[in-house]
């Protein structure tokens, strides 16, 4: 079992990742698995939703991986990673009780603030449920300041679908409007079969004062966030999260760099009308 | 104030007697180098550089001068930002995981012959590390033991362009003592400037003495010179939007034939910081370090995120180095990446000249060879 | 012999059986193309004012993903609209289209058609009725691609 403690040598501290075990694994589906964490030294951070830490596997590596919640004791982490190399790979074959490594959070959130007193439309599409889950139960933590909420999610298959316990949960209350999509179902899936993006023009929400928060891969948002102007909403209330590769996330290695902003700092979290001309740009 | 050629040394030993280690140019593998330097005869004496693009070649000179020559393929972030450096080392263990060793701490340096383009390159840098809402601790330290000791330029290279980007020949600050070195006849010394009251007080220790009126004005003609003989001129009027409104212009593909994406201006560009990071392991898997190394965004690894990279053609990786060196650095730091010390011209193996490729798009834009295609020609079939 | 626009319009099969003095009139907003293999004809988000009947050649319409490239969605032939965006407001390209061969069409003016139609609804019907049916039988054969079908074969 390995045990991370803090160093005694004052290293570049925000290079330097503060140990966290392994509470619980949750297999999401066949190459996405959940992670509990809760920090191994009392450091609790407070984190905003949006926000990512640096998740390390002793030896391995590193990868920015997005903070999907939090649980019980202080400064408990909830995190979503899907297995695409050998760090993420690592990461969802980790049992209970393993040690990891965190750096963060880094980054810009949502901004829930804004929300207050709008309809908020929530548009994610396969992993980007991930980023957005903090949204949603910061939102219904405090459902009385917000207008209509709205979340719709398109996944790959229905076998593809995360969180089905939470999905579960929102359905069935009466104030948040879930609909959800697959891109491709097999027999027996009564449920919408589409693109996300066809679910907007049916969405129940008032464009003209709404926010939207979308997130998932980048095709998919330029083309939600298309459908989203269609329906009325502007460009500057229209929220994405981006991505790139990473390497220090504090700013300093030039990696996750989108024309003039870094992913790590300026986002990844963007208002859309910022970086429309950006994402208009191929190989940028 | 004035420094005899002779004295020279004696700055040097009042620096090691203060326990600094000296860096400075130096003659190896047939190019001028920065590296530690014992003595003055360390200095490349009687040297001189040719550079043109792609062309770099030592000559000898007529005279002794310590400092005739420009710039060379090292910059001072060699130094400040150590191509190779360990940020922690762990080891598992029962009990939890215990640092191994502390890296190694960099020695004081007292940098000899920092040119004025040069010390901009260093002050862009501590705007990166040192101004952003994360500080790299670790460049901190170095950067706050370093004594500077500038020199005015004599020479400027066939691809020097200080002047077009307002950072030199003369340096104006960021030095504890500045050095102009005259050659005038059978006289050879240095007119000195005095930077901080660090500067002050290591010169107080070595034999100097007031400059004449006539050594100042000798002084002043050096530099003068110098800025009239630059090998290359960048028209940087709007040049962060000229890039912007462009970045789909076709100069890109025509440069992306020549490119090969080498990242020798990546190299040996004084400002360029991008670093990676990598996590390794013993064969045990009983020890972790961590370790910072010089990285390129010529490299296809550079932008891959699951799957592929998001700077696939050479095409784009060329528009992302010198988009974020002229322009989207302005919008980053507040100023140009680039102090146009003509390096990248120098030691591009295509001689790939940015000067030449904004002069390109600022006299196409809006021309026919870039209007976008319209499809309505009229035209009649036969 | 130099071939005019209108006999040209008259011949393909698209526009089959529309009155002459149409003809004349769409042949008017109307031009000659050709796009050299490789070229893009129009981008993703474009303004969307022409569309093109394919005389012959090949176009790939994509979509531009980030870390992978240009998607190939589907491609088009001689006989082929190009083109669907300039229809509906907000008149915006939908994907990227490039030839992948030496492809020559007939441009057409859609916001000028789109005018007339409003003057005009009888053409304004004849258009609709040509084009439909080609929206709708891609529509169909993408609904069938989506099945996954040789996916799901059998292998015995």
């Amino acid at each position: 079992m390995v045990m991370l403690e803090r160093p005694d040598v004052a290293l570049a501290d925000p290079m330097t990742p503060r140990p966290y075990r392994v509470r619980r694994v949750r297999r999401e589906t066949g190459d996405v698995s959940t992670l509990w964490l809760e920090p191994v030294e009392d450091a609790a951070k407070r984190f905003a939703p949006g926000q990512f830490n640096m998740l390390y596997t002793f030896g391995v590596g590193e990868v920015p991986i997005s903070i999907s919640g939090e649980f019980s004791p202080p400064g408990g982490l909830m995190h979503t990673v899907r297995g695409v190399g050998p760090v993420s790979i690592a990461l969802c074959r980790s049992k209970r009780g393993d040690v990891l490594g965190v750096r963060g959070p880094f980054g810009r959130g949502w901004p829930i603030d804004d929300a207050s007193g709008r309809d908020v439309v929530i548009v994610t599409g396969g992993i980007g449920l991930a980023p957005l889950r903090p949204a949603v139960e910061q939102l219904l933590a405090q459902r009385e300041r917000y207008g209509r909420i709205v979340l719709l999610y398109g996944g790959r298959t229905p076998h593809d679908l995360l969180y089905q316990r939470e999905l579960g949960r929102w359905r069935s209350r009466f104030d948040l409007e879930v609909e959800i999509t697959v891109d491709a179902a097999s027999v027996g899936w009564r449920g919408y079969v589409g693109l996300v993006t066809t679910l907007i023009p049916r969405a129940v929400f008032d464009p003209s004062d709404a926010i939207a928060f979308v997130c998932g891969p980048e095709v998919m948002m330029r083309f939600t966030v298309a459908e989203l102007q269609d329906r009325g909403v502007s460009p500057e209330s229209i929220y994405i999260s981006m991505e790139r590769n990473m390497k220090c996330a504090v700013g300093l290695c030039g990696h996750c760099q989108f024309g003039p902003t870094f992913i790590c700092k300026d986002g990844p979290v963007f208002r859309y009308d910022r970086v429309a001309p950006l994402l208009r740009t191929r190989e940028l | 104030m004035v420094l005899e050629v002779a004295d020279l040394q004696d700055l040097f030993n009042v620096l090691s007697a203060r326990g600094y280690q000296l860096a400075g140019p130096t003659v190896r593998d047939g190019a001028i180098v920065y590296d530690h330097l014992a003595s003055v005869q360390d200095l490349p004496v009687g040297w001189s550089d040719e550079q043109e693009g792609g062309t770099y070649r030592l000559r000898r000179r007529n005279d002794d001068a310590l400092l005739g020559f420009a710039v060379g393929p090292h910059s001072w972030k060699k130094f400040l930002l150590p191509p190779v450096m360990t940020l922690w080392r762990a080891k598992r263990s029962h009990n939890g995981f215990k640092a191994v060793d502390k890296p190694e701490k960099a020695p004081r340096y007292a940098f000899i012959g920092v040119r004025s383009c040069e010390l901009h390159a260093i002050a862009i840098q501590d705007r990166v590390f040192l101004k952003g809402p994360y500080t790299d601790t670790v460049y901190l330290t170095s950067r706050e033991d370093v004594f500077i000791v500038a020199a005015n330029c004599g020479q400027a290279s066939g691809t020097c362009f200080c002047v077009s980007m307002e950072t030199g020949p003369r340096a104006t600050s960021g030095f504890d003592l500045a050095l102009t070195e005259v050659l005038a006849g059978e006289r050879h010394y240095f007119l000195l400037e005095i930077g901080t009251e660090r500067g002050a007080e290591v010169l107080a220790e070595v034999e100097h003495r007031e400059a004449t009126a006539e050594e100042e004005r000798e002084a002043d003609r050096v530099v003068a010179r110098t800025a009239a003989r630059m090998g290359r001129t960048m028209e940087t009027t709007d040049i962060k939007n000229l890039l912007y409104r462009n970045r789909e212009h076709p100069r890109w593909d025509d440069v992306a034939g020549r490119c090969l994406t080498c990242g020798n201006c990546t190299m040996v560009c004084p400002t360029c910081f991008c670093a990676t990071v990598e996590d390794m392991t013993d064969l045990k898997g009983e020890e972790a370090q961590r370790v910072r190394k010089w990285d390129s965004c010529f490299t296809m690894d550079f932008s891959y995120i699951h799957g592929g990279s998001i700077r696939a053609s050479p095409q784009s990786r060329y528009r992302q180095w010198m988009t974020h060196k002229l322009a989207t650095w302005i919008d980053q730091f507040g100023t140009s990446g680039c102090v146009g010390c003509g390096r990248c011209i120098t030691w591009c193996p295509v001689a790939i000249d940015i000067t030449e490729e904004v002069r390109a798009v600022r006299a196409s834009e809006g021309t026919a060879a870039t209007t976008p295609r319209r499809a309505d020609e009229r035209g009649e079939e036969i | 012999m130099i071939r005019g626009l209108e006999t040209l319009l008259a011949e393909h099969p698209f526009f089959k059986g529309l009155e002459p003095t149409y003809l004349s009139f769409i042949a008017g907003c109307g031009a000659n193309v050709t796009f050299q293999a490789g070229e893009y004809i129009f981008r993703e988000g474009d303004p969307a004012d022409h569309f093109y009947i394919i005389r012959h050649g090949k176009v790939q319409r994509e979509i531009f993903a980030p870390e992978r490239g240009p998607l190939p969605i589907d491609t088009l032939a001689a006989g082929d609209v190009l083109g669907w965006s300039w229809l509906f407001p907000p008149y915006r390209r939908f994907s990227d289209a490039r030839a992948l061969e030496l492809t020559r069409a007939i441009a057409l003016d859609g916001a000028c058609l789109r005018d007339k139609c409003d003057e005009d609804h009888h053409l304004g019907y004849e258009l609709m009725r040509r084009l439909a049916p080609l929206a709708m039988k891609r529509l169909q054969a993408m609904m069938l691609q989506f099945l996954d079908l040789y996916g799901h074969a059998r292998t015995s």
